[in-house]
């Protein structure tokens, strides 16, 4: 396979596995969440992320050429061999991470998806101009849920603060950028950080304004997903996410 | 969560498609109108049901009393007068 196409294959791994893994963790409130209009409101979400993962693995796959299929991508790697963000990865740990989480991460690809809806690659722009439609949704709801607990009541909004210290360290992976990503965005594919990151701060500092939170200083960003290097719950998470697949190879229904 | 002064009930109207009216579809509990907007998309709308959201707070709903329904809905039983079907219509109008 080109050069341009084996860089532009483990770039769209990258935003594949960021999504599954982030739609999985989001799954698991389903049935536990505070009440119940949310136990119907993050599964949906969850089945976005989950949806686009699948249009990304499908594409990945074609990329790659080897005839492995998009279970083969998702379900059927090592935990090595996942190139997601760290952040995505994070156990839920309660309501507020869990809002927050999703509004770091759709903030990010509001941006990120509205470039690539217009680029070049007419497989990942068609991805795109469905894709950017849900993220919003997200951004909006998580938003208004951040806006809420942070200028709620003493103890939403300690514990909103205590999850934006927890996990503003992890936002900068989401920029991170590799031979492979560059390769994207000199080709016009990707966008690049300078195109993202001002809109991703806009969004994040106009919810954190309204909800009374601050941001913490980042001396040590917290990276390494993206080379597969990743936090010990990852491995309880694929345990349980590639489960059906290892006891059933092929299992179908 | 669910405590009714923080999470009050809401009642839910969809429109299906454009030129009809939004019906009631169920209710809800949320914390304020635009948490109740995005609540009843998640929660009425997954399967394509309208194209447009109300929600009203139940307590500002106000209903006639149902042991008044005798004097409120009988004495226009008989009145079929108001009815309008007592006129022919001419043919160029066709159905109606």
């Amino acid at each position: 396979m080109a050069e341009s196409q084996q860089h532009l294959q483990a770039a769209v791994l990258q935003i594949a596995d960021d999504h599954l893994i982030l739609g999985h963790r989001l799954s698991e409130w389903c049935g536990h969440a505070p009440m119940l209009e949310e136990d119907l409101s993050m599964p949906n979400m969850a089945l976005d992320l989950i949806g686009q993962a699948r249009h990304l693995y499908a594409y990945a796959a074609v990329l790659e050429g080897k005839g492995r299929s998009e279970d083969d991508l998702a379900y059927l790697r090592t935990d090595r061999e996942y190139t997601n963000c760290l952040m995505v990865e994070r156990g839920n740990t309660d309501f507020a991470h869990t809002m927050l989480k999703q509004l770091y991460f759709a903030a990010f690809m509001k941006p990120f998806w509205s470039f690539v809806e217009n680029s070049s690659d007419s497989t990942l722009s068609s991805i795109a101009g469905k894709a950017v439609k849900e993220i919003s949704y997200h951004i909006r709801h998580c938003g208004e849920w951040v806006i809420r607990l942070g200028d709620g009541t003493d103890e939403s909004a300690q514990r909103m603060q205590q999850a934006v210290d927890a996990l503003h360290p992890y936002t900068e992976e989401l920029f991170w950028c590799d031979d492979h990503r560059q390769a994207c965005i000199d080709d016009g594919v990707l966008p690049a950080e300078h195109v993202v990151r001002p809109q991703w701060q806009t969004t994040i500092n106009a919810v954190f304004d309204q909800a009374r939170l601050s941001t913490p200083e980042v001396t040590f960003p917290l990276l390494g997903g993206r080379e597969g290097k990743h936090t010990e719950e990852f491995g309880f998470l694929l345990a349980e996410l590639q489960y059906m697949q290892r006891a059933y190879p092929g299992a179908q229904w | 969560m669910s405590d009714s002064k923080m999470m009050p009930l809401w009642e839910v109207f969809i429109r299906p498609r454009n030129g009809l009216n939004h019906k009631h579809v169920g209710s809800l509990h949320a914390a304020d109108g635009e948490l109740a907007l995005q609540a009843a998309r998640d929660v009425y709308t997954r399967r394509e049901e309208g194209n447009s959201i109300w929600v009203v707070r139940a307590e500002d709903i106000l209903a006639s009393d149902p042991d008044k329904s005798a004097e409120n809905f009988d004495p226009a039983a008989d009145k079929i007068y108001r009815h309008p079907s007592f006129y022919d219509i001419p043919d160029e109008v066709g159905h109606m």
